[in-house]
C-alpha cells in the first residue's frame, strides 16, 4: 500500500496551459508519491499528454509549475535540469527509438554519453536491460525491423538504461494486441514492485489502467475531475448511476458506455451556434 | 499582443512579414551561435565528446554522394561560359582571353555558388526531411528527455560536414568549370586559343580568386545546413510539415546564398580582395 502522505517525487501545482487562447490545462494540481503507479486517464484531447509533457519539461506552462524530486524545474539551469533528466525515463507512444541505430545502440546511447563506463561494461548493461524486457535477441536489429510492441519494450529498456527512479509512460498500450498489451502492463508492474520505480502512466485503455494503477486521476477538459486510489474508481465503475454529473461522467468513461453525460455534452456543445452560423453563411 | 486579423490596420499587415522575418533570422542566428559553441566545446573540452564518427558519416552523405552531380553541372557551366563568351570576344579579336574570363568567373563566384545551389537541393532538403521526420517520430523529444542536446548531436555534425564539403566540392567545381571551358575550346575554337588556355588561366588567376571563392563556399555551407536543420527541427503537423520544411529549406537556402554572395562581393570589393 502506498503512503499517500509521503514525499512527492512529481508535483504539479496550479498548472495552466493555453494554445491560441484555448485552455488545454486549466489549473491542474497533482502529486505522485515515491514508489506508486499513478494513472492519468481521460478522453482524446482532454490534455493528458500535454500534462505529461509538462512533467518532463518538454512544454512550459503559462501559469503554475512542476516539481521533480522536490525541485521546481522552471528554476533550474540547463545543467541542473539535465541532472534531473538523468533520474527519470520516458516511454513515448511510438517508442521513439532512433531509427539510424540498432536496438542495442539505442539503449547504449545514454550510457555512452552520461557515464565513463567502458564499452564492455556498457554491453553487459545493455544485455541486462534487454533481458529485462525480453528482447535480448533483438539487440542487433534496426527499429524498422521490429514490431510496434517490440519497439515499446525497447523504448522501455532505453528508459531504464540509466536506472531511472521515475518512469513516464505515454499511452503504453495504444495500438497493441491484448496479449502484448498485457505483457507491457506486467513489465510495468514488475518494475514498480521489484525495482521500486515510481510510474506516471497516461492512458485511456481502461483494462490496462485498472491492472497497473495504485492511484488514478481523471482529466476532463483540462481539469482533474477526480483523483484517488484505484478502489474508489472501481467502486464508481461498478456502482449505479447517481444523477451527479461528475460521477456519472467518470462512470461512463470507465465503463465505455455509449450513452451518458460525455455523449450528451458532445451532441450539445455549440450545436445551436453551428446551425445558426451555417444558416447565416447561406443567407 | 497581436490584434485579431479583422482588426488589423494596413500598417499591422505590413509589419507582420517583417516581424516574422526578424524572428526567423533571429532563430537561425541563435542556432548558428549554439552550433559554434558546441563545436568549440566538443573540440576543446574533454568533458564533451566530439562526434567524429557522425561527422564522417555526414561528410560522406553531403559530399561524396554529391560529387558526381556537382562535377557534371560545373562542366556544363564551363561549356556554356566558353560558348557564350566566344562571339563577343571574337568581335574584338580577343578569343584567347576566354580562359582568363572562365578562370575569374568560375573560381570567384560560379564554382561556389552553383555548388551551393546544387547542395541546397541535394543535401539541404535531405537534412530537413531527416530531422523533420525525427521530430514527428518524437525522437528529438526523446533525445532531450535523455539530457542529450539535439544541437550537439544532430546539428553540429551536419553543419560542419556541409561547410567542409562545400569548400572541397567548390574547389573541384572550379577545376571542372575550367575543364569544361577547355574541352569546348579544344573542340570548337582555333588552336591558338586552346593551346594557350591553361597558361592564360594560370597567369590570370591569383590566390585571392581562389581564396574569396572558398571563403564564400564556407559561408554557403553553413547557411544551407543551418537553414535545413532549423527548418527540420521546427516541423509541426506530421508529413505535411516535413514536406513544407524541405521546400522552404531549398527556397530560403537559395535566397540566402545569393544574398550572402552579394554581401561577400561587396566586402571583397571594398577591401580590394
Amino acid at each position: 500500500m502506498i503512503d499517500t502522505t509521503g514525499q512527492p517525487v512529481v508535483r504539479v501545482v496550479d498548472l495552466v496551459k493555453r494554445f491560441d487562447d484555448r485552455a488545454v490545462l486549466d489549473g491542474v494540481n497533482l502529486q505522485v508519491i515515491q514508489g506508486e503507479t499513478m494513472v492519468i486517464m481521460g478522453g482524446s484531447g482532454c490534455g493528458k499528454s500535454t500534462l505529461l509533457r509538462h512533467m518532463i519539461g518538454s512544454i512550459w506552462p503559462d501559469e503554475g509549475y512542476v516539481e521533480l524530486f522536490g525541485q521546481n524545474i522552471a528554476e533550474l539551469n540547463d545543467d541542473q535540469f539535465d541532472a534531473i533528466r538523468k533520474r527519470f525515463g520516458i516511454l513515448f507512444q511510438s517508442g521513439a527509438l532512433f531509427n539510424s541505430m540498432t536496438v542495442g545502440e539505442n539503449i547504449a546511447l545514454p550510457l555512452k554519453e552520461h557515464t565513463d563506463l567502458d564499452d564492455d561494461t556498457i554491453n553487459v548493461i545493455v544485455t541486462i536491460k534487454l533481458e529485462l524486457v525480453g528482447l535480448r535477441e533483438a539487440a542487433h536489429l534496426m527499429p524498422a525491423e521490429i514490431s510496434g510492441g517490440m519497439k515499446k519494450r525497447a523504448g522501455l529498456a532505453r528508459a531504464l538504461a540509466m536506472d531511472a527512479r521515475v518512469l513516464f509512460y505515454d499511452e503504453p498500450s495504444a495500438g497493441l494486441d491484448p496479449v502484448t498489451s498485457a505483457e507491457i502492463d506486467q513489465l510495468m508492474m514488475d518494475l514498480s514492485k521489484k525495482l521500486g520505480v515510481t510510474s506516471v502512466v497516461v492512458t485511456h485503455e481502461m483494462d490496462s489502467a485498472f491492472r497497473i494503477a495504485d492511484r488514478m486521476a481523471m482529466l476532463d477538459k483540462g481539469r482533474i475531475l477526480k483523483i484517488g486510489p484505484r478502489s474508489e474508481f472501481e467502486a464508481l465503475r461498478n456502482g449505479a448511476v447517481t444523477g451527479d454529473e461528475t460521477s456519472d461522467l467518470i462512470r461512463q468513461f470507465l465503463r465505455g458506455d455509449p450513452d451518458g453525460p460525455i455523449t450528451r455534452r458532445r451532441r450539445s456543445d455549440g450545436y445551436e451556434e453551428d446551425i445558426l452560423d451555417a444558416a447565416a453563411g447561406h443567407s | 499582443m497581436t490584434p485579431p486579423a479583422d482588426e488589423r490596420s494596413p500598417i499591422d499587415s505590413l509589419g507582420d512579414p517583417v516581424v516574422r522575418a526578424m524572428r526567423y533570422v533571429g532563430g537561425l542566428s541563435l542556432l548558428i551561435a549554439d552550433t559554434a559553441v558546441w563545436s568549440f566545446r566538443g573540440l576543446v573540452s574533454p568533458k564533451v565528446r566530439f562526434g567524429w564518427e557522425a561527422l564522417a558519416i555526414q561528410m560522406v552523405r553531403v559530399g561524396v554522394r554529391s560529387l558526381g552531380i556537382v562535377a557534371l553541372v560545373q562542366t556544363f557551366i564551363g561549356v556554356i561560359l566558353a560558348l557564350q563568351m566566344t562571339p563577343p570576344l571574337a568581335t574584338f579579336g580577343q578569343e584567347a582571353m576566354i580562359a582568363n574570363i572562365i578562370g575569374v568567373a568560375g573560381f570567384r563566384m560560379l564554382g561556389p555558388i552553383i555548388t551551393a545551389i546544387v547542395l541546397s537541393g541535394y543535401a539541404g532538403a535531405s537534412i530537413a526531411a531527416e530531422l523533420g521526420t525525427m521530430v514527428v517520430a518524437e525522437e528529438i523529444e526523446a533525445m532531450e528527455a535523455m539530457a542529450l542536446n539535439p544541437v550537439r548531436f544532430l546539428v553540429v555534425p551536419r553543419v560542419l560536414a556541409t561547410c567542409v564539403m562545400t569548400i572541397l566540392l567548390s574547389a573541384i567545381a572550379d577545376l571542372m568549370i575550367a575543364l569544361g571551358g577547355y574541352i569546348t575550346c579544344r573542340l570548337v575554337l582555333a588552336s591558338d586559343v586552346w593551346v594557350n588556355y591553361w597558361p592564360n588561366m594560370r597567369d590570370q588567376l591569383t590566390f585571392s580568386d581562389l581564396g574569396t571563392g572558398l571563403i564564400q563556399a564556407a559561408v554557403f555551407g553553413v547557411l544551407i545546413s543551418a537553414i535545413a536543420c532549423f527548418e527540420g527541427l521546427r516541423v509541426r503537423g506530421g508529413a505535411k510539415g516535413v514536406g513544407r520544411a524541405t521546400t522552404m529549406t531549398v527556397v530560403y537556402s537559395i535566397v540566402s546564398i545569393i544574398a550572402s554572395a552579394c554581401v561577400c562581393t561587396m566586402i571583397f570589393y571594398i577591401f580590394d580582395f
